[in-house]
């Protein structure tokens, strides 16, 4: 009898050896499953969760199968990596639970039938059966534990329920403070930049040289371009009021549109009409260069006495400033473009910063009501600032459940 | 009269106002379609706005040239960049005005080697003016003036190499009054415009604030 090679043996054995330590380390498919419509979306999605394997070999994953019956057949929707995809790295869906650590999850939107090359959608109402298999290396395990859900449109997005609490608050204390300003009259601080402006406007009409009012770059569906349109109305009444020509250069046809109306309307109500010339609201230009050319020009041949410029800005704010500075042009800006404050700060007499921007109309207005949600905003603030200082001393003490309150997903 | 004016703008604004909130906080298709819907209206009337923004643009640069008011010869440069222009995207590098614009042509052209020349000219200028910005306002008038005055050494410092060849403080402290005393002031901004923005966002939907109407608040 022939003696088999030892180094033959010893291959055979390896082999043996490493099959079976392969074999004990793949894991077993997990049979917890559960599946559920994914919350606060349009449809067309089934969320799985399963527990997370603490002793996952490396390059472990996850086979996911959908069929639409328990018996079959399943097609292949997703493979999920064994280290990812744990849901405590998605808190907008599973919130901020501890346990979240220990569990996966993954959104199941299509599968791929057999034969077929693209993935077919899931359709609403329709109920699904999910399964879940281990791959280890080429070795796949397949899983006992069958799932069910089907999927649904929401009418609410959960995640931004606190968004919907906070925006709900701060309306109820605006509007509370309008209601309350009907009924007595409410102190608000002073603003500089807006007491000035009559003095502008003055010195304009003194010297005979026009005002210019410059909006920013954002077109009518921004809210600082809504507060500076709603400036400009209170601008045109005092010019149309002090006999001074109102320029007003736009760089969106909509912006230019909506201000002619509002200079229009407030020469009407001035008892000016005749004064109103639709010629001097005009568009200079739609590109960001060409539109700071275009004003910076207008500056330095017409001289205007005062230059107002209300609204986002991008980086032509510095361009404007300095040019009409050195004009010797009063100038005054409001801006809620942080990046473009410590231009107009260095360049203007007088800078409406941030919120300023949208207080200015009410302020100008000496309306009530619409002090009394100028007092509201300064109610939020206060409540923003005692929630800041609360939460950083939780946060510091390893509290940070009312961060969470804060935090936009 | 007053109808027109008045009361429907402000329906409109109430109920729209109302909607867009709405749809916020809505997932269902049903408001994801409705908001499409709104956004491709907002496209159609911004595009039929250009042409009120083209006839102002031209009537207020015609006006210069009629009139020879200072500088018009730049009104005439507009009328003939406009023209310019206005013939090569009809004529598409050959391809006429219905086909889709060309890659290539007098159109792209006159974009890359004129008109972008230009804006990055204009957007240069401003190395400049945050020069003869600074110079003005960098000086130590009060104690306010001296604290940025200090602040933007250290920070322009810390910007360029020799800020850390004269010492490694200079970076850690420039990394420093970026990371907290100007995070802290760009984040009371923000708050602040976040509830201005509310503020006026109610009052439009409320009609409370009408000035955006052009009239006044009764």
């Amino acid at each position: 009898m022939r003696k088999l090679p030892l180094g033959l043996i010893f291959v055979f054995m390896l082999g043996l050896l490493l099959a079976f330590v392969i074999g004990a380390r793949a894991l077993t498919p997990p049979t917890a499953l559960e599946a559920f419509d994914t919350p606060s979306d349009a449809g067309g999605s089934i969320t799985l969760t399963w527990p997370r394997a603490a002793d996952a070999p490396v390059g472990t994953t996850y086979l996911i199968w959908v069929a639409l019956s328990p018996e079959g057949p399943f097609h292949p929707a997703a493979e999920i990596s064994a280290v990812g995809n744990i849901m405590a790295n998605e808190p907008a869906l599973f919130g901020h639970d501890d346990a979240n650590e220990n569990f996966h999850f993954a959104h199941i939107n299509g599968y791929t039938p057999a034969g077929a090359e693209a993935s077919t959608e899931l359709d609403n109402e329709t109920t699904y059966y999910l399964r879940l298999d281990v791959k280890t290396g080429t070795q796949i395990q397949a899983g006992t534990g069958v799932a069910q859900a089907r999927s649904t449109e929401n009418l609410f997005n959960r995640p931004k329920l606190n968004n919907f609490i906070l925006g709900t608050l701060f309306s109820i204390v605006i509007l509370g403070y309008i209601a309350v300003a009907r009924r007595r009259e409410l102190s608000i601080r002073r603003i500089a930049g807006l007491e000035a402006l009559d003095e502008a406007l003055g010195r304009a009409t003194e010297m005979g040289k026009p005002v210019l009012f410059a909006h920013g770059l954002t077109s009518m569906d921004s809210p600082s371009t809504i507060a500076s349109i709603n400036i400009l109305g209170r601008v045109a009444r005092r010019t149309a009021a002090f006999d001074t020509m109102l320029k007003v250069a736009n760089n969106d046809p909509i912006v230019m549109s909506v201000s002619q109306e509002v200079v229009k309307e407030a020469y009407l109500e001035a008892g000016r009409p005749d004064a109103f010339n639709p010629d001097n609201v005009f568009m200079v230009a739609t590109d960001q260069f060409s539109y700071a050319a275009a004003v910076e020009g207008i500056m330095v041949r017409e001289r205007p006495a005062a230059n107002i410029m209300m609204g986002y800005f991008y980086a032509e704010s510095l361009l404007l400033a300095e040019t009409g500075a050195s004009t010797g042009a009063i100038q005054i800006a409001g801006t809620d473009s942080y990046t473009q404050l410590p231009f107009f700060v260095t360049t203007c007499d007088y800078t409406l910063m941030g919120e300023e921007l949208y207080a200015a109309s009410a302020y100008l207005s000496r309306e009530p009501r619409l002090l009394g949600s100028l007092k509201g905003q300064d109610v939020g603030k206060a409540i923003f600032i005692g929630a800041l200082v609360l939460g950083t001393l939780l946060a510091t003490f390893d509290l940070p459940q009312l961060t969470y309150v804060f935090t936009a997903y | 009269m007053l109808f027109l004016k008045r009361t429907l703008p402000l329906g409109i604004a109430f109920a729209l106002g109302l909607v867009g909130i709405a749809i916020y906080y809505i997932p269902h298709s049903a408001a994801q379609a409705m908001e499409r819907d709104l956004a491709i209206w907002l496209r159609i009337i911004a595009a039929w706005a250009y042409f009120l923004g083209l006839g102002s643009l031209l009537q207020l640069h015609w006006a210069r040239i009629r009139q020879h008011q200072a500088g018009w010869g730049y009104s005439l440069v507009v009328y003939l960049s406009f023209g310019l222009m206005f013939f090569f995207v009809l004529y598409n590098n050959g391809m006429g005005p219905f086909a889709a614009q060309a890659s290539a042509g007098g159109y792209q052209w006159i974009f890359s080697y004129v008109y972008v020349a230009c804006a990055a000219t204009m957007f240069s200028l401003l190395a400049f003016f945050i020069a003869s910005a600074a110079f003005r306002t960098f000086r130590a008038r009060s104690p306010e003036a001296a604290i940025l005055l200090v602040s933007a050494v250290i920070v322009m410092l810390g910007q360029v190499p020799i800020g850390a060849y004269i010492g490694d403080y200079i970076p850690q402290a420039k990394e420093w009054l970026m990371r907290v005393p100007n995070m802290a002031a760009k984040r009371g901004i923000l708050l602040g415009v976040s509830l201005g923005a509310i503020a006026t966002s109610l009052r439009i939907i409320f009609g409370i604030e009408r000035s955006y109407l052009g009239g006044g608040e009764e």
